[in-house]
C-alpha cells in the first residue's frame, strides 16, 4: 500500500498539460510535439522515459579538446630550479616562472568560460534532460567555485562525476564529494591534518551537504568528524588518503565511537533519518515548488514519506524520482508554474521549447552571470539560493532581453555580442492548430494557446486581451514577425519567469 | 522551508498603521508604499523613504579593481628605502628633476608624502578639505589572489564567506522584504558587498540596457508590454503566490527604470570628461542623487590596477582618470548643492609588492591607503604610514584594519551599530567630522 501522500495520478489525468508540467521541472520543456508524444507514453512510461535515461543517446557536446594539465604542479626540476632561484635572489628566473604562471592562469580562465558553453549547449542538445538537471542540482549542492579552486580541470572532473551519480546513489555522491580534488581544495581539506586540524570539510558535509544548518549534529560533532576526515588530499588530478596526515585514533561522531575515517564517517551521516529529509526537501524546492514558505502539512507528509523511500532504497536516486514525478501532488494544480526558474533553466527552456537559435553561447553565458548564474561559479558553498531571489528589477530585465535576444537574433549595442543573423521560424508552434480558409490560425485560438504553452498555466485573462490588441493592430494575424512580436511580449510576462 | 515571504513586512505595517494604506496595496510599487507610510511617521525630512536611514545620507563606493600600487598612489618620497626598491618606477620628491617618474604633487612636507604626479583631482580636493587619506589599510593574515582578498574586503571577513557587508546592512534595514533602488551599482554585474540575503542592488552598465529592448522591435510592442508589465497584482491574484511576486516586481522594475532613466538623461550641471570611464559612472551618480532616488549607496569601478608590467605610464593613466573623477564628481554635487549628502569611499584589494619586478611593474602586496572624500571627512593624511623596512615576506604591514573605516561609515554615516553589520566590534577610525 502507496503512502496516500504519494498516491500516483491517475492515468487518465496525465494529458498534454501534464505532460508539459513533468518535461519543464524534470527537464527543460520541449516542443509541442515532444510534449504530445510524452502525453501518449502514460504516466508510468513517460516517467520511465524520463528516469531511466540510459539507453538514450549522450548529446554530442565534445569534451576532447579540454587539458588536464593547464595548471599542473611543478616537476620536481621546476620545482628544484625555483628552490635555487629564491635562495640566490634570481630575480630573473622568478620572474620568468611569474610570467609562465601568469600565461597558464589565463589559459585555464579560457578554459573553463569554454567549460561553461560546453555544459550549457549539453543542456540545450541533450536527449536526456534529466541527468543534466540533476546534475547542475548537484552543482549547486555540492557548490564548489572555479575561483577559488583555479583548476578547471578540476571543475570539468566535479561535473562528470556529478553526471555519472546523477540519479544514482547518494552515498555515491556523498562519498565521492570526499575524494574530488575541487572540493577537498574549496573547503580546505588538503590542510586538513591530524596536528592540526581544519574544520571546514567536515561542517559543510553535515551543515549543507547533508543533515542541513544545526540540524542534528553539535560543533563536536563538526571537530571529531574534521578529524576522521585528516589526510583526506589529493595530489595533481587524484584523491590521496595521506596516513601520515590522518588522525587514526578513536573519534565519537553523532553518537558513535570509533577509529572512524572520512568514510565511516559519511556512513554515520547517512544513517541518520534527518540526512534523507534534508535531500528529500531539496528536491522538493527543486521540483515541486520553491515558494518561501513553511511546507503546508501535506507538503512536510509528502517529503516525509520520499525520504522514507529514499531510505528504503538505501539512498538510490531514482525510486524516489518517479515516485515524485508519478504523484498525483506533484501534479496538482497548486503547483503547476510555482517554481521560479534558475537562470540556465530559463536559457535553455526558451530555447528548447521554442527552437529558437541558439546563437551565441558566449552571449547566453554572461547572461547567466547577468541574471546572477555563473556555472562553476556559485556565489558561495551554499550554492545559489534560488526561488525568489533569483528576480529583482535588474534580473527582471536581463531575463526579459535573453528572450528576445534569442527569438529575434537582436541584442542591444553595448554588450559586445555578436549580432545572430538566424532568422527563428516559430510557425511550428501553430502547426496542430486549425486553419480557417485564409490558411490563417485566428488569433482567438492561437493565443490562449501560445500563453499557456509558455506560462504553462492558464494565463490572467488581461494577458490575453493585451496580446489581442497588438494582434489586431496587425490585422489580427499571428504569422510571421507578427508571431515573433506575440512571443516577445509572452516571454515578457512576469508569469513567464516561472515553471 | 525558511519563512521569508518578502511580502510579510509590509503586511505586517499595514496591519500597523490600519487600512487606509490597504487599497492601495495591490497596485503601487513597493518603496511608493513606503513613500505613503513615511508621510504617516514622518523621520524628519521628505526625501527620505527608507525607515532606520538616515535621512538623504548618500554612500559612494569606488573600487579600483586589480590592486592599485598604493606607494605610487601616496608616495613615501621622503624614504631612501622606497627609492632603493624602486629604482626605475619610484616617484621623485616634489621640485626633484631627475626621477624618470615624476614628481609626486606635495601632500605633506613634514612627513615626507606626495601624491602621484597625475592627481591633481585628488590633490585640489585635498587643498580644499574634502579628502581623508587613511594610510596603510589591511587586514591580518592578507591573502594575495584578487578574488579572495577583493572577496575579504567586500564581506568584510577574514575567510571572504557570506553575503556583502552593505547587503548586509541593508538586510538589517528592511525587515523581510526587499528595498527597490537602496543600492545600485553601476557595471555589469552586481558587486558582492551590495548582496544580502533579502536586498540586492540594481545594477546596469548603462541605463539603456535598463529596459526591455523589446519595444525598439516595432511602436505596437510598447503598449502591450507596458499593460503586461505595469499592472501589478490583480486582485483576483492570490497575494502570497509566485506569481503576484514577480507582478509586483515587474512593476518596481517599469517604476524604476523610468526614474533612473530619466534622472541620467538629464544634463549635468558641469562638464564630466568623455574619456574618462570611471567619471561617466559618476555623473550618471551624481545624477541620481540629484533626482533625489532614494538610493543610499551607490558602487562604482575602475578597473586596470594589475600592473605587473611596465606600469609607470598604465598606472600613470588610471591615476588620471581616478583624481580626475573624484574632482568632477564633487563639482558636481557642490554645483547641486549636494556635496555634503555624499561620502565617498575608495578601497583596492590590495596594494602592490614594495620592491618593483624585473618587468618595471610591481607584483601583488598587502596593505595600501584608502580615500574618504566629501565636505564631511577629517581631511588629510590619517594613520600611520607602514615601515618600508619591517615588511611580511616583502610587503607593507597593514596599520589601520580596513573594517574600522567600515565601522565609522556605519556608524558616522550611515548611523547604524556597526557590530550587527560586520558581526565584531573594530574600534572606529576618526575619519569623519
Amino acid at each position: 500500500m502507496p503512502e496516500t501522500s504519494l498516491r500516483a495520478l491517475p492515468k487518465s489525468d496525465f494529458d498534454f498539460w501534464a505532460a508539459h508540467h513533468l518535461l519543464a521541472r524534470a527537464g527543460f520543456g520541449g516542443t509541442p510535439d515532444q510534449v504530445r508524444a510524452l502525453s501518449q507514453l502514460g504516466l508510468d512510461d513517460a516517467v520511465d522515459y524520463i528516469v531511466e535515461y540510459e539507453g538514450l543517446p549522450q548529446p554530442d557536446a565534445d569534451a576532447s579538446s579540454f587539458r588536464a594539465d593547464i595548471m599542473r604542479p611543478a616537476t620536481p626540476e621546476e620545482a628544484a630550479q625555483l628552490r635555487d632561484a629564491r635562495r640566490a635572489g634570481d630575480e630573473v628566473t622568478l620572474e620568468k616562472y611569474r610570467q609562465m604562471r601568469q600565461a597558464r592562469q589565463r589559459t585555464d580562465r579560457a578554459q573553463i568560460a569554454d567549460a561553461r558553453k560546453w555544459w550549457l549547449e549539453r543542456m540545450i542538445e541533450t536527449p536526456r534532460p534529466l541527468e543534466e538537471k540533476m546534475t547542475l542540482f548537484w552543482h549547486g549542492h555540492f557548490a564548489t567555485g572555479y575561483r577559488a579552486i583555479e583548476d578547471s580541470w578540476h571543475m570539468l572532473m566535479q561535473n562528470q562525476m556529478f553526471r555519472e551519480n546523477a540519479t544514482g546513489n547518494f552515498a555515491s555522491l556523498l562519498s565521492g564529494a570526499i575524494r574530488d580534488p575541487a572540493m577537498l581544495r574549496y573547503l580546505n581539506n588538503n590542510q586538513n591534518r591530524r596536528q592540526r586540524p581544519n574544520e571546514n570539510l567536515a561542517r559543510e558535509l553535515m551543515e549543507l551537504f547533508s543533515l542541513g544548518e544545526g540540524n542534528d549534529y553539535t560543533e563536536q560533532d563538526i571537530k571529531e568528524g574534521a578529524r576522521a576526515l585528516t589526510g583526506y588530499t589529493y595530489s595533481d588530478d587524484t584523491f590521496v588518503f595521506n596516513e601520515r596526515n590522518h588522525d587514526s585514533e578513536t573519534k565519537s561522531i553523532l553518537g558513535r565511537t570509533g577509529r572512524f575515517d572520512g568514510d565511516d564517517f559519511v556512513q554515520i551521516i547517512l544513517s541518520r533519518r534527518s540526512c534523507s529529509e534534508f535531500i528529500c526537501l531539496k528536491l522538493y524546492r527543486f521540483f515541486v515548488n520553491d515558494a518561501p514558505t513553511v511546507p503546508d502539512k501535506e507538503q512536510s507528509r509528502f517529503i516525509a514519506n520520499l525520504a522514507k523511500k529514499f531510505r528504503a532504497s538505501r539512498y538510490e536516486l531514482k525510486p524516489v524520482l518517479k515516485a515524485l514525478f508519478r504523484s498525483q501532488h506533484f501534479y496538482d494544480q497548486a503547483h503547476r508554474a510555482a517554481v521560479v526558474k534558475s537562470p540556465t533553466q530559463l536559457t535553455v527552456q526558451v530555447i528548447r521549447t521554442l527552437q529558437t537559435p541558439t546563437r551565441e553561447l558566449d552571449a547566453l553565458t554572461s547572461a547567466g552571470a547577468l541574471m546572477g548564474q555563473n556555472l562553476f561559479e556559485p556565489p558561495s558553498v551554499k550554492g545559489w539560493d534560488g526561488g525568489r531571489s533569483w528576480i529583482n528589477t535588474s534580473t527582471l530585465f536581463v531575463r526579459q532581453n535573453l528572450a528576445v535576444y534569442l527569438l529575434t537574433g537582436k541584442r542591444p549595442d553595448i554588450y559586445d555580442w555578436q549580432l545572430s543573423p538566424d532568422k527563428y521560424e516559430p510557425n511550428h508552434l501553430l502547426a496542430h492548430l486549425q486553419r480557417n480558409t485564409r490558411g490563417q490560425v485566428e488569433p482567438q485560438e492561437a493565443l490562449p494557446y501560445l500563453c499557456r504553452f509558455l506560462l504553462g498555466t492558464t494565463p490572467h485573462p488581461t494577458r490575453i486581451a493585451s496580446l489581442t490588441e497588438f494582434t489586431n493592430t496587425h490585422g489580427g494575424r499571428v504569422d510571421g514577425d507578427r508571431l515573433l512580436g506575440v512571443l516577445c511580449l509572452i516571454t515578457s510576462m512576469p508569469e513567464y519567469q516561472l515553471c | 522551508m525558511p519563512n521569508q515571504d518578502p511580502n510579510a513586512y509590509s503586511r505586517r505595517l499595514f496591519l500597523q498603521q490600519g487600512v487606509t494604506l490597504a487599497s492601495l496595496a495591490s497596485t503601487v510599487p513597493w518603496f511608493i508604499e513606503r513613500s505613503a507610510a513615511s508621510v504617516m511617521h514622518p523621520l524628519g525630512s521628505a526625501v527620505s523613504s527608507l525607515a532606520g536611514v538616515p535621512e538623504d545620507r548618500v554612500l559612494v563606493v569606488v573600487q579600483l579593481g586589480g590592486g592599485n600600487d598604493g606607494l605610487n598612489t601616496v608616495v613615501p618620497y621622503f624614504s631612501d628605502d622606497y627609492r632603493r626598491a624602486r629604482p626605475r618606477i619610484g616617484i621623485g620628491a616634489p621640485g626633484e628633476n631627475n626621477t624618470s617618474a615624476g614628481q609626486a604633487l606635495q601632500l605633506d612636507a613634514d612627513a615626507g608624502l606626495g601624491l602621484h604626479p597625475n592627481l591633481t583631482g585628488l590633490k585640489e580636493l585635498h587643498d580644499e578639505g574634502m579628502l581623508s587619506i587613511v594610510q596603510g589599510t589591511g587586514y591580518p593574515n592578507p591573502n594575495r589572489s584578487h578574488f579572495t582578498s577583493m572577496d575579504i574586503w567586500q564581506t568584510a571577513t577574514h575567510d571572504a564567506k557570506g553575503n556583502g557587508w552593505l547587503g548586509r546592512y541593508f538586510d538589517n534595514q528592511c525587515n523581510g522584504t526587499p528595498i527597490p533602488e537602496a543600492s545600485i551599482s553601476i557595471g555589469r554585474t552586481a558587486p558582492r558587498a551590495l548582496i544580502g540575503s533579502v536586498q540586492k542592488p540594481v545594477s546596469f552598465e548603462s541605463e539603456q540596457l535598463f529596459r526591455w529592448l523589446g519595444q525598439d522591435l516595432h511602436t505596437s510592442m510598447k503598449d502591450p508590454y507596458d499593460q503586461i508589465n505595469r499592472m501589478g497584482m490583480p486582485e483576483d491574484v492570490a497575494a502570497e503566490t509566485q506569481a503576484s511576486f514577480l507582478m509586483r516586481t515587474a512593476l518596481d522594475a517599469q517604476v524604476s527604470s523610468d526614474r533612473i532613466r530619466a534622472a541620467v538623461r538629464r544634463d549635468p550641471l558641469v562638464n564630466y570628461p568623455g574619456n574618462n570611464n570611471l567619471a561617466q559612472q559618476l555623473r550618471m551618480v551624481a545624477a541620481m542623487v540629484r533626482d533625489g532616488l532614494s538610493t543610499r549607496v551607490y558602487y562604482v569601478t575602475l578597473g586596470g590596477f594589475d600592473t605587473h608590467a611596465n606600469q609607470l605610464n598604465s598606472h600613470g593613466n588610471k591615476m588620471r582618470l581616478f583624481g580626475d573623477a573624484l574632482r568632477i564628481f564633487y563639482k558636481d554635487l557642490k554645483a547641486q548643492g549636494n556635496d555634503s549628502r555624499v561620502l565617498t569611499m575608495v578601497f583596492s584589494e590590495f596594494g602592490r609588492r614594495v620592491k618593483e619586478n624585473a618587468s618595471g611593474g610591481t607584483d601583488h602586496g598587502t596593505a595600501a591607503p584608502m580615500f574618504l572624500a566629501g565636505p564631511m571627512v577629517r581631511p588629510g593624511v590619517l594613520g600611520q604610514h607602514p615601515s618600508l623596512t619591517s615588511l611580511d615576506s616583502g610587503d607593507l604591514k597593514f596599520t589601520v584594519d580596513f573594517r574600522s573605516i567600515y565601522t565609522a561609515v556605519l556608524e558616522d554615516w550611515m548611523q547604524t551599530p556597526s557590530k550587527d553589520v560586520l558581526g565584531a566590534s573594530f574600534p572606529k577610525a576618526k575619519v569623519l567630522i
